[in-house]
């Protein structure tokens, strides 16, 4: 497994408040690292300074050893996607329309679609099984949907590194597992390396490979989920009284809030 | 694509048509037939025998002509450029009247006109770019006034280009009143109407129209992007700050050309786009070269209007497009108001 998003001593300040603190980490081709802790640790900050769009006061992000704050917009978009909370913008668009403009680091100013970029978003609607919607309009479509268009935008970039934020959140039951599936199913064939905040602790448990836990904006413990997602570490990170139990049917770490 | 090629079909048609209405009517009425004639005798060795009264053709060339060339120019330049404000404020409210761009070219070409440069045959020249800066200080003070956290809200948008405006009207006013001879341009340039006519203006704004409405014709696809946002749209690869700083510009340059020689023109550049966006759908790489042939269409037929309701006196364009365009406006904001914007 060879390393694809590497983050080196990473520190990000909004103005004079520090809002992560030396964070390395790295995300190896076909794997899920999920990122947790607790509301303002830091993981939306994290996943948009990985993304470069938020430039660091100290370290630097690596994509397929490359450092992104170097690279030109669209080369950095050809290397690494992201996948935002699904909001109602630019919902007047149609599917095919959206994920086409996932498209935009390969095309000109014009934005006229080659060969390439038609077979990339036909491939990018299969994986996703939009392909039937294709023609509807995005604000037609329900939540966990929504989120599905973006995940399709996010692979037309055909990127080897994608950075999820928060994708279930405001989804049902079903839908938090169909995407997560979707999720899993894509690190795996498409050899995606995969960062995601997640809020669920128990969804990290199904899903992830790896954990790492922000505090306060600093990465404190790192591992797979059986070694993270502990009573010890989770009742010092969230102080709320919380047991980990074994899950009886995959024998991974359940955690039940005690109230 | 086959219902795309329809829509350019029928706004070409309804552009020619209204072409044909505005070179043709006024207080002389001039059939379609002998237009067409008196232009065909033009051409040298075309072998058409006038049979028309000589001042027919002096009315359709010195006088007709030019102004409806202007008028189409005009309605390009506003419809265009309003498209591409909307787009890039993400908000379908946005109109260079609205915001307070053509007001603020107002008051950038009555500033060149009170140095008295519109006396000397340069000067004329010059007028549209003075409307230009200013249109450009205009729409970066709206912008910086109505921005909250990344987001240009409806609200503040509106509120910030209706002061911004009427902050620049009153200036374009007080300026104008300070010499009498001026008056009738001053009223010109706030109620939205032509003062000049002849060829002098078509020539003197044709390269800036026609630099503007290309430039702004190609700004689709970046629009497109914007549309999610900045930061998505970084993300996806857009250079962001080069695109708005681009599309600024340009609209702001449209939007100047059509200010300095035929006033303060409103709502046409909210009508269009929006017409077409309901009627057509949303990408910009088709809406924008869409609202420049249906605005040019438009602002003929205004004209045509402007010049025939109470004939033999004419009303400024302007009076008529907010007639209309006002109600139109709330329309909208009723519709903005239960529907997501987009």
């Amino acid at each position: 497994m060879s390393v694809m998003l590497q983050v080196e001593n990473l520190s990000v300040s909004y103005g004079a408040r520090e809002v992560l603190r030396e964070i390395s980490l790295q995300v190896h081709t076909g794997e899920i690292l999920a990122l947790i802790g607790p509301n303002g640790a830091g993981k939306s900050t994290l996943i948009k300074a990985a993304s470069g769009i938020l430039k660091p006061r100290t370290g630097r992000v690596l994509c397929e050893g490359e450092e992104i704050s170097k690279l030109p917009d669209h080369l950095r978009a050809r290397r690494l996607a992201v996948v935002p909370q699904a909001k109602p913008e630019g919902g007047a668009f149609t599917v095919a329309q959206t994920v086409m403009l996932g498209r935009t680091a390969y095309l000109g100013w014009l934005g006229k679609p080659g060969e390439r970029d038609e077979r990339s978003v036909a491939h990018a609607l299969r994986m996703t099984g939009l392909t039937d919607f294709a023609e509807r309009h995005v604000a037609e479509l329900s939540g966990g949907e929504q989120q599905r268009v973006l995940v399709a935008r996010a692979l037309a970039q055909a990127t080897r590194t994608m950075l999820l934020d928060e994708p279930t959140n405001h989804l049902d039951l079903q839908h938090q597992a169909s995407l997560l599936k979707l999720i899993r199913m894509l690190a795996g064939e498409c050899e995606l390396a995969v960062l995601v905040a997640l809020h669920d602790l128990n969804l990290v448990s199904l899903f992830a490979d790896r954990v790492a836990l922000l505090v306060g904006g600093r990465l404190t413990h790192l591992g797979t989920p059986s070694e993270v997602l502990t009573e010890e570490i989770l009742q010092a990170a969230y102080h709320a009284p919380v047991r980990v139990r074994e899950n009886p049917e995959n024998g991974r770490p359940l955690v039940l809030l005690q109230i | 694509m086959k219902k795309t090629g329809r829509v350019y079909l029928i706004v070409c048609g309804l552009l020619l048509a209204a072409g044909l209405l505005s070179v043709g009517l006024g207080a002389v009425t001039i059939a379609p037939g002998t237009l067409l004639r008196i232009l065909l005798a033009q051409w040298p060795g075309s072998g058409v025998v006038p049979d028309w009264p000589h001042a027919h053709s002096t009315i359709l060339l010195q006088v007709r002509l030019p102004h409806s060339i202007l008028v189409a120019l005009t309605g390009a330049a506003l419809a265009g450029s309003g498209a591409a404000y909307q787009g890039l404020f993400r908000n379908p409210l946005a109109d260079p009247y609205l915001i307070g761009v053509a007001s603020g070219a107002g008051l950038g070409a009555v500033v060149a006109l009170s140095f008295g440069f519109s006396s000397t045959p340069l000067g004329m020249y010059f007028i549209p770019a003075a409307a230009f800066v200013g249109a450009l200080l205009t729409v970066g003070l709206v912008y910086n006034l109505a921005r909250v956290n990344g987001y240009v809200p409806l609200t503040t948008l509106i509120l910030a280009g209706v002061a911004v405006g009427a902050f620049a009207s009153a200036m374009t006013s007080f300026l104008m009143l300070r010499s009498n001879a001026m008056v009738t341009r001053a009223l010109a340039f706030l109620l939205g109407g032509s003062p000049v006519n002849g060829w002098e203006p078509v020539f003197a704004t044709l390269p800036y129209f026609g630099v503007g409405l290309v430039l702004l014709a190609v700004c689709g696809h970046p629009l497109n992007v914007l549309q999610f946002g900045e930061e998505q749209a970084r993300q996806m690869g857009l250079n962001v700050d080069r695109a708005k700083i681009f599309i600024v510009i340009v609209a702001s340059l449209t939007t100047a050309v059509a200010v300095a020689f035929s006033g303060v023109i409103g709502f046409i550049g909210l009508i269009v786009p929006h017409l077409f966006r309901i009627l057509w759908g949303p990408d910009y790489r088709h809406l924008i070269p869409m609202s420049i042939l249906g605005g040019a269409a438009a602002l003929l037929l205004a004209d045509v209007g402007a010049r025939t309701v109470i004939a033999p006196q004419s009303v400024p364009v302007g009076i008529l497009t907010a007639m209309v365009g006002a109600p139109f406006f709330l329309w909208i904001l009723r519709r903005a108001k239960r529907e997501v914007l987009w």
